[in-house]
């Protein structure tokens, strides 16, 4: 992690590749400084001028696969469609979705760096653990696979599948999969759909489908969604002619900025 | 006995008198002609420049909400005040005003309709801005969208919540004022001060507030705590808070146009301030209002901090161990920071203030700089709200105030218990 006794050199090597003159004379002005405080020799933060080194306040909680917290599950972000991950941040950043920490943090932010942000994560690719085993009964977990892979015609809920693709991995640009998510965490999010809290760009789809589903859909759906494993191939798919009617919002591309 | 009731009664008209006169001083007639149709676009474009040097959006939009149509709700110690809709719905929003009214409201504090004004509405600083500039921002307003949001009504405690307990407020602190004007300044130090005491309105959050939420002197900048937000607005006359007389020009032009410079990063609320309005500030505007800044006079003083109260060994060595744990990574294990990256920790200002809100809510929220078109992809900090307890929290902040050459007081376990809060569900 510490590279001591190194903290001129790196700073320099950085500063003259990354080419940012101001970057340069900062590096330059705390080098000299330190030199002259005879602090040299002290260890020195590995550090790289990188998106992965920007980010470690998203990294921090959500860890590189998702993490358990305090105060809920902070979801995986690695290899979620970047469209998918810069409505999100759109989303707490507008109120669409409510929790203080996240609005904070992208508060300062611009839509051009909230979208490079969610690029970077999209663009990860980290090994999925694979699903804890399921303790819901054979029936309910029957009842979640019919609505993910069929649907339910009678109550005019779509199937899963239709939307977050056959697989169920997420489709480019905007809809995330479903697997290797813990149950709880599904479980909350239908739950905060079916309650306001949480919302997304209009038309917002995925609400009224929440609301469509009754309690005992959404715990099978939760259990049978997190019992699955991840097929080989776990990246979203591409863009693809839609099976559904469903009409989804998103957020237009911030002018200038990056393209996903 | 009926002289005196007599003599109370005279006594009380004449107060009345007096607060209804200070209250309307200085106002002429509002006779203004219908708005014109289509403004002139020169002053349209000045106007939404001038718009941006006020941050006027920052406050009259609410999360998510359409840009001007207010609605954001702003605590203060009385309560919460609702930001208005600015946009030129005839209904809901300025549709109706007309340039005198929207200078009165500027100038005087007093709305279309001739109510007064909250001064949450920073119209104390904005009584300095002139005519042609109101016009300019008037006229620029009026080509928003018009939205249809009413106006959300504000909910303050009696006696707050009263046009009189307004008024009183205003015969107390309130005139209103004109253009800053030093003829033995340059020119330059004049369109500063200008700046920074009118549209820039940077007192209303950088000067002390007594009781009655008014600024004691709105020119004096030496540093107030943010109602309700727990964060403290430094100093801008300490050389040991922000001061900046001692920083280069450039520096200072630096950190209000990208938000971060050589010796200072801005976060918080200053972070809204950078990214909504100061980047935008023109090269020679930048110039006048760091010139001005420069020349601010230094108090020695600022808030001294609490330099004799020691730390005890025990927390100290808990903050050492909770330091090498969580911040060394990033700030370095002698406080050095990374340049360009993460801010040097030992000798940092901001690390040494008397008041240590700022220093709280950083550890507890996280935060980044602010991401402007000169610094578009600022270095972020975590969040320590959920894996640190208060004690935790206290103790790595009297560890980092006191190591390195740091001298500054520690910081007790209730203090951050108070700041905590407001993460949000």
């Amino acid at each position: 992690m510490y590279a001591p006794g190194r903290t001129c050199r790196v700073g320099r090597a950085r500063a003259s590749r990354s080419g940012g003159i101001v970057l340069q004379i900062l590096k330059r002005y705390f080098c000299s400084l330190f030199a002259t405080a005879a602090l040299a020799a002290m260890a020195a933060p590995a550090f790289e001028d990188s998106m992965a080194q920007r980010v470690m306040a998203c990294t921090a909680c959500h860890g590189p696969s998702g993490r358990a917290g305090p105060d809920g599950y902070y979801p995986r972000l690695a290899g979620k469609p970047a469209g998918y991950l810069y409505n999100q941040l759109l989303n707490f950043h507008e109120g669409r979705r409510r929790y203080g920490l996240m609005a904070g943090l992208l508060d300062p932010l611009s839509n051009a760096y909230m979208m490079e942000i969610a690029e970077h994560f999209a663009s990860l690719d980290v090994p999925y653990p694979p699903p804890s085993p399921s303790r819901a009964p054979a029936a309910v977990l029957e009842r979640g696979r019919q609505l993910a892979v069929d649907g339910d015609a009678a109550t005019k809920v779509p199937a899963c599948v239709s939307c977050h693709g056959p697989a169920l991995t997420g489709v480019l640009p905007a809809a995330p999969g479903l697997l290797g998510l813990p149950r709880d965490y599904i479980n909350a999010q239908l739950g905060a759909w079916r309650g306001g809290q949480r919302r997304a760009h209009e038309p917002d789809c995925m609400g009224p489908i929440a609301r469509q589903l009754t309690p005992g859909d959404v715990t099978a759906v939760a259990a049978w969604l997190a019992s699955q494993p991840l097929p080989a191939h776990a990246k979203p798919a591409a863009a693809q002619a839609r099976t559904s009617t469903v009409q989804c919002g998103t957020a237009p591309l911030p002018a200038g900025g990056p393209r996903p | 006995m009926k002289k005196t009731v007599i003599a109370v009664l005279l006594g009380i008209l004449a107060l009345l008198a007096l607060v209804m006169f200070l209250n309307l001083r200085g106002e002429s007639d509002i006779h203004d002609a219908p708005p014109p149709a289509s403004p002139a676009g020169n002053a349209v474009a000045r106007g939404a420049y001038l718009v941006r040097v006020g941050n006027c959006m920052g406050c009259h939009t609410e999360r998510g909400g359409a840009a001007f149509a207010g609605g954001r709700a702003i605590d203060t110690p009385f309560g919460t005040i609702y930001s208005t809709n600015l946009t030129p719905h005839r209904t809901t929003g300025l549709g109706e005003w007309t340039p005198s009214d929207f200078w009165r409201a500027l100038h005087h504090g007093r709305a279309r309709d001739g109510s007064l004004l909250y001064p949450a509405f920073p119209y104390p600083d904005y009584t300095h801005v002139t005519r042609a500039d109101a016009d300019a921002m008037h006229a620029y307003l009026r080509t928003l969208p018009a939205i249809d949001r009413t106006n959300t009504a504000h909910r303050l405690r009696w006696p707050y919540s009263t046009q009189a307990a307004l008024a009183v407020w205003r015969a107390l602190y309130f005139a209103p004022g004109a253009p800053p004007q030093d003829t033995a300044r340059s020119a330059e130090w004049n369109r500063g001060a200008y700046l920074v005491r009118g549209l820039g309105h940077c007192g209303a959050c950088h000067s002390p507030r007594n009781a009655l939420g008014a600024t004691s002197d709105m020119m004096d900048l030496s540093g107030g705590v943010i109602p309700m937000q727990n964060w403290y607005a430094p100093s801008l006359s300490s050389p040991a808070e922000a001061g900046v007389a001692d920083w280069e020009l450039p520096q200072i032009e630096a950190l209000l146009r990208t938000g971060v410079a050589v010796r200072g990063t801005v976060l918080g609320p200053m972070a809204e301030v950078v990214l909504q309005s100061t980047q935008y500030l023109s090269p020679p505007d930048l110039r006048a209002m760091s010139v001005f800044l420069k020349s601010l006079p230094q108090a020695s003083t600022g808030t001294a901090p609490a330099a004799t109260a020691r730390v005890a060994p025990a927390v100290a060595e808990r903050g050492a161990r909770l330091y090498g744990e969580r911040c060394a990574q990033c700030h370095g294990e002698r406080g050095q920071g990374i340049a360009g990256a993460y801010p040097a920790l030992a000798g940092n200002r901001a690390v040494n203030l008397g008041v240590t809100a700022n220093l709280v809510q950083v550890v507890l929220n996280g935060g980044f700089a602010p991401a402007t078109q000169g610094h578009p992809r600022p270095f972020g900090m975590p969040p320590f709200a959920l894996v640190l307890s208060d004690a935790d929290v206290a103790a790595l902040l009297s560890y980092v105030r006191s190591a390195w050459g740091n001298q500054a007081g520690p910081v007790d376990e209730l203090t951050v218990s108070r700041q905590r809060g407001g993460t949000g569900s």
